[in-house]
């Protein structure tokens, strides 16, 4: 089978799951990198370090940022000249427009965020989570090329060998400009779940620690707030302990004590860290089917009977706000930290 | 402006949904108008009110789902199309986006389109973009803010690594993300209007195409493997002996 791979970055930060990607086409036959963008000398070197047999690399100031349109439309050109079988992408807000995009040009389908791939004969039967992630379906896509959009962590990644080098082969680039990207700001709470090995998440129960007084002057939600986010703060500290991500329920995001992209169960994001340690959070549906993929799940929460115990490995009932800071102690001592 | 809000109805988010019989099923839980796509009303009322204009709210799908367009017309859109035709059950997300394009053609004269970021159905999100490309106008995907001047459309995209200001030339299709601000309640007046509105039903006759042919086709569905682990609840005397037995279960499962 011969794949193209597309190589996801944002200003040469590359997305890991590219490499879970490279990884899946190199077992299932020839895989050939796809870099865009301007100045992209290290993407190209660590996609041959990662694999690929060759590299496909459209490097011109007319791909500086992601735009939509010149960028599904070098990729739709490119994908009618190699005429691939398959283009896999890892699964990010720039490559669910790309993917889309340039299927409607080489009129086939896209299967986003896939968490397997099985070949069975000619097809390629993908799974993929439909209704939140409460059902997955398998699908296959009868137009060639079949394009998907790999979630991460599903598939393994391949060990880079910095010995393997190569020498890329220029695209040409199509530079439809209908539209221009005027500045960027860096989001204070960038935050990739989807790429975290440990997710530590609070709910609403981080507002509850009654020992707290806030400062004079806060009006009741003010107040909710401020402890939230102290509630928080700890939950943070055990997260860095574990070289984890922090996480929240939605009703953490909707009451404002932290902001929406922390948010484990948004519509289509499910995450499968190894260990997820889940502090004040009861459980509803949308965030267990979220988390329940997590190797080892870990609950803490003052109600016995909250749902998220039905999910959980190892429970705790008790209050956060003690067996929180204890635990970030224990790690700190255990871990040689 | 002449905008239209795309929206879908879809099971409600409460919903226990599950595969039975190689169907999916929600029991009696109610089908709304997709979350998501309540912020795409929202944002595209927004820019009536700022600019003028109209909103259409228009849907895919079967004469139930009117009662989705009804909400969108409660909140404040001028009109509401449903396109439904027995032949578009087997739609999949890019033929969704020639019929959407067709009928938006078909209104004319449009200036904005938008879209929520994805259905809580389907959940690819890539219809929109999809859309934009059949109809050959630039996509801005993701806007948290919208602003409309001289002809042009400037969103705030907020991705995963940040928010990036975007431009183009209107006509221009538009995703929308939460931070465009909490969708209006459906007020009285609305609710009364949305009652007696009389929304039309455009065929793939009306549009003048016939079905797309499905490319992505469903071939199982399953649910997803339940836990079978039982839980160990950890005691102990302090918050330290607790701390110190459950490091060394997780340090003992070598996830770390």
């Amino acid at each position: 089978m011969k794949t193209l791979v597309y190589i996801d970055h944002f200003k040469g930060e590359i997305q890991p799951a590219s490499w879970e990607a490279l990884g899946l086409a190199k077992s299932l036959g020839t895989a050939s990198a796809i870099v865009f963008g301007s100045g992209v000398d290290a993407v190209v070197k660590a996609a041959f370090e990662y694999g690929a047999d060759e590299v496909f690399v459209a490097d011109d100031a007319a791909l500086a940022d992601y735009r939509s349109e010149p960028y599904a439309a070098t990729l739709s050109a490119l994908a009618s000249s190699q005429s691939p079988d398959l283009i896999l992408f890892p699964t990010t807000a720039r490559t669910r427009e790309l993917s889309a995009m340039s299927a409607v040009d080489l009129n086939t389908g896209v299967l986003t965020d896939i968490s397997a791939l099985e070949v069975s004969g000619e097809q390629l039967i993908a799974t993929r989570p439909i209704y939140e992630g409460k059902v997955l379906e398998k699908t296959v896509c009868s137009s060639k090329p079949v394009m998907a959009t790999i979630r991460g962590r599903a598939f393994p990644k391949p060990e880079a060998d910095a010995s393997r080098s190569g020498t890329a082969t220029k695209v040409e680039v199509k530079a439809e400009t209908l539209t221009v990207v005027e500045g960027y700001s860096a989001s204070e709470s960038a935050v990739n779940l989807g790429d975290a090995g440990v997710i530590v998440s609070g709910g609403r129960g981080v507002s509850n620690n009654p020992a707290l007084v806030p400062p004079a002057g806060l009006d009741d939600k003010q107040a909710e707030i401020w402890r939230a986010q102290q509630g928080f703060a700890l939950i943070t500290e055990l997260a860095n302990v574990l070289g984890g991500a922090v996480g929240a329920s939605r009703a953490a995001v909707d009451g404002g004590y932290i902001p929406y992209s922390h948010q484990v169960g948004q519509t289509g994001k499910v995450v499968t860290p190894d260990l997820y340690i889940a502090c004040g959070i009861s459980g509803a549906i949308q965030h267990l089917v979220g988390m329940r993929n997590a190797k080892v799940i870990v609950a803490i929460n003052k109600d016995a009977d909250a749902p998220i115990f039905k999910q959980a490995r190892y429970g705790v009932v008790g209050d956060l706000f003690q067996i929180v800071p204890a635990l970030t102690a224990a790690f700190k001592k255990k871990l040689g930290k | 402006m002449k905008i239209i809000a795309c929206i879908k109805q879809v099971p409600d988010s409460e919903a226990k949904v599950k595969a039975e019989g190689g169907q999916v099923t929600w029991g009696d839980a109610p089908l709304v108008i997709n979350p998501f796509d309540e912020y795409a009303v929202e944002g595209a009322l927004q820019q009536k009110e700022a600019h003028g204009g109209t909103v259409t709210a228009l849907c895919i799908g079967p004469e139930s789902a009117r009662e989705a367009l009804k909400h969108a017309l409660a909140m404040g859109a001028d009109d509401a199309i449903l396109v439904s035709d027995p032949a578009l059950n087997e739609l999949d997300t890019v033929g969704a986006a020639r019929v959407l394009a067709a009928a938006i053609n078909k209104i004319g004269g449009v200036d904005m389109v938008v879209f929520g970021r994805q259905t809580l159905d389907n959940g690819a999100g890539i219809t929109p973009a999809q859309t934009a490309r059949v109809l050959g106008w630039p996509m801005l995907g993701l806007a948290g803010q919208i602003k409309v001047q001289d002809g042009s459309v400037q969103v705030e995209r907020v991705i995963e690594e940040g928010r990036q200001s975007v431009s183009a030339k209107l006509p221009a299709v538009l995703s929308v993300v939460q931070s465009i601000g909490e969708p209006r309640y459906p007020s009285f007046m609305g609710i009364r209007k949305a009652s007696k509105a009389v929304i039309p039903v455009w065929s793939l006759g009306d549009l003048g195409i016939s079905a797309p042919a499905p490319v992505v086709r469903r071939v199982e569905l399953m649910n997803p493997p339940v836990s079978d682990t039982a839980i160990e609840i950890i005691t102990g005397e302090s918050p330290d002996e607790i701390a110190d037995k459950l490091t060394d279960k997780i340090l003992a499962e070598k996830v770390l």
